[in-house]
């Protein structure tokens, strides 16, 4: 017990810190990954051959890939791209984007690719009178989209998003590799200083397990507010 | 675009293609096992033993694959009394670790299907089994296994494809696999992008063939 102690002693603080990093990240990442929904959600429904195209070869290839690649990726090839950039207009110092934005990003983007097909599912399971008596009534283009369609969605989308989130919760632990600290790199810290890798990582199992069960909790009671008046 | 690299890439990730297949494949087989398992025990009526193999699955669906494969990679290791079993012979290869680690998670995931299709049996199908006089043993393995089989095949070829990509977890543990070659030649070239390309594009292919079997297999054993 002395080993989780809060203090200069027990890594109960570090743990403590990294557990919030851990939430910080899977929090940005489903953010960013609403962003990427948000691009690529209409162009999944447009009736443009390309747009489609675009669209499916971004979630079939985020989606068949191994997370870890994507996070390779991005940790060595992120401030490559950026210093490309910057070579453009002029800037030749070396670029190091933070452990955390890479992560965000990395994980942000295959949770976008998930999210996409949850909301296109969710969209292509409404009813297509609705759509119909929105142009009837001659609705606005957003207010049809804020007022009609979304709340339909988001009461359909909800259970599969909470999947969604789960696995972007999981996937944070992945970032570990690119040094940020979060759950899982404060547990291999801790493991290495202290020998006794056993405890840390079943410790980080517990905590990961609590972050789950709280988070299907929350989003339970999230979905009964939105389903209410079914 | 260094094209060459794309090139002389390619063979190396190929041969370790085979590793990713075998640990894919080693995985598959005893976590159908370990799935078919789980989900009779949470079938059962006893509360306890249901509720051990919802326990079980939900520890291994809540936490992270990395944290298991950590666990049981570093931390067994680390009890002294099994260095001295025979355990240790397995234990102590990272190829082993892997594979326990993946068939635990992939059995977790694979109970849950298995349940939930076995649950969507109709009982009149098995109420007409027992009018038969068939006994409980043959009902199971000829009328619920059958089944649940083909009830289950679109929701466990998602499986194989997330197991497919739990597999790249095992170059964390310094075993060479697809990824893991990937991250040797990203980290000696500083060449991301050419090997992200080839790297991903054995990946998808696999996908895609899983993907098609399954398709196959649906055709095939459809009922109605």
């Amino acid at each position: 017990m002395d080993l989780i102690s809060f203090g200069d002693n027990g890594w109960g603080d570090e743990l403590f810190i990294a557990t919030l990093m851990t939430i910080a990240v899977a929090i940005t990442a489903m953010l960013i990954g609403f962003l990427f929904a948000l691009i690529f959600t209409p162009l999944k429904l447009s009736k443009y051959k390309i747009l489609n195209l675009i669209a499916n070869f971004y979630t079939t290839v985020v989606r068949g890939v191994p997370e870890l690649l994507v996070i390779y990726l991005f940790f060595f090839g992120g401030s490559g791209a950026i210093m490309y950039v910057a070579q453009i207009f002029g800037y030749y110092d070396y670029i190091e984007i933070n452990a955390f934005l890479t992560g965000a990003i990395s994980i942000g983007i295959i949770s976008g690719a998930y999210s996409t097909e949850v909301f296109r599912g969710a969209i292509q399971s409404i009813d297509k009178g609705q759509f119909e008596a929105c142009h009837v009534l001659g609705l606005k283009k957003y207010i049809y989209f804020f007022k009609v369609i979304m709340p339909q969605m988001l009461r359909l989308a909800i259970p599969n998003l909470s999947n969604v989130w789960q696995i972007t919760l999981k996937d944070t632990s992945l970032i570990s590799v690119t040094g940020l600290v979060e759950i899982m790199r404060q547990s291999y810290i801790a493991a290495g200083s202290t020998r006794d890798p056993l405890f840390f990582y079943s410790f980080a199992a517990l905590l990961y397990l609590m972050l789950t069960y709280l988070s299907m909790k929350l989003i339970n009671r999230l979905e009964r507010n939105y389903s209410r008046g079914y | 675009m260094d094209l060459e690299l794309i090139i002389t890439s390619f063979p190396k990730l190929l041969s370790a293609t085979l590793v990713t297949l075998k640990l894919l494949s080693a995985s598959l087989f005893f976590g159908l096992f370990l799935g078919l398992f789980f989900a009779i025990l949470r079938l059962n009526k006893n509360k306890l033993i249901s509720g051990f193999a919802y326990g079980y699955s939900y520890v291994f669906r809540g936490t992270p694959l990395l944290v298991q494969i950590f666990i049981i990679y570093f931390g067994l290791g680390q009890i002294e009394y099994l260095r001295t079993t025979f355990l240790w012979v397995i234990l102590k290869e990272p190829y082993w670790c892997a594979i326990i680690a993946f068939s635990l998670n992939t059995g977790a995931y694979t109970s849950e299907i298995l349940r939930s299709a076995f649950e969507t049996i109709k009982p009149g199908i098995i109420e007409a089994g027992r009018s038969l006089g068939l006994n409980k043993i043959f009902i199971f393995t000829k009328i619920q296994i059958p089944i649940a089989i083909k009830q289950s095949l679109p929701a466990y070829g998602n499986e194989i494809i997330l197991m497919l990509k739990g597999t790249s977890l095992a170059s964390t543990v310094t075993l060479l696999d697809i990824t893991g070659v990937a991250k040797f030649i990203i980290s000696t070239t500083f060449r991301p992008i050419e090997v992200f390309i080839v790297a991903g594009s054995i990946y998808l292919f696999i996908t895609f063939l899983v993907h098609n079997l399954i398709k196959y297999l649906e055709k095939k054993y459809r009922y109605q």
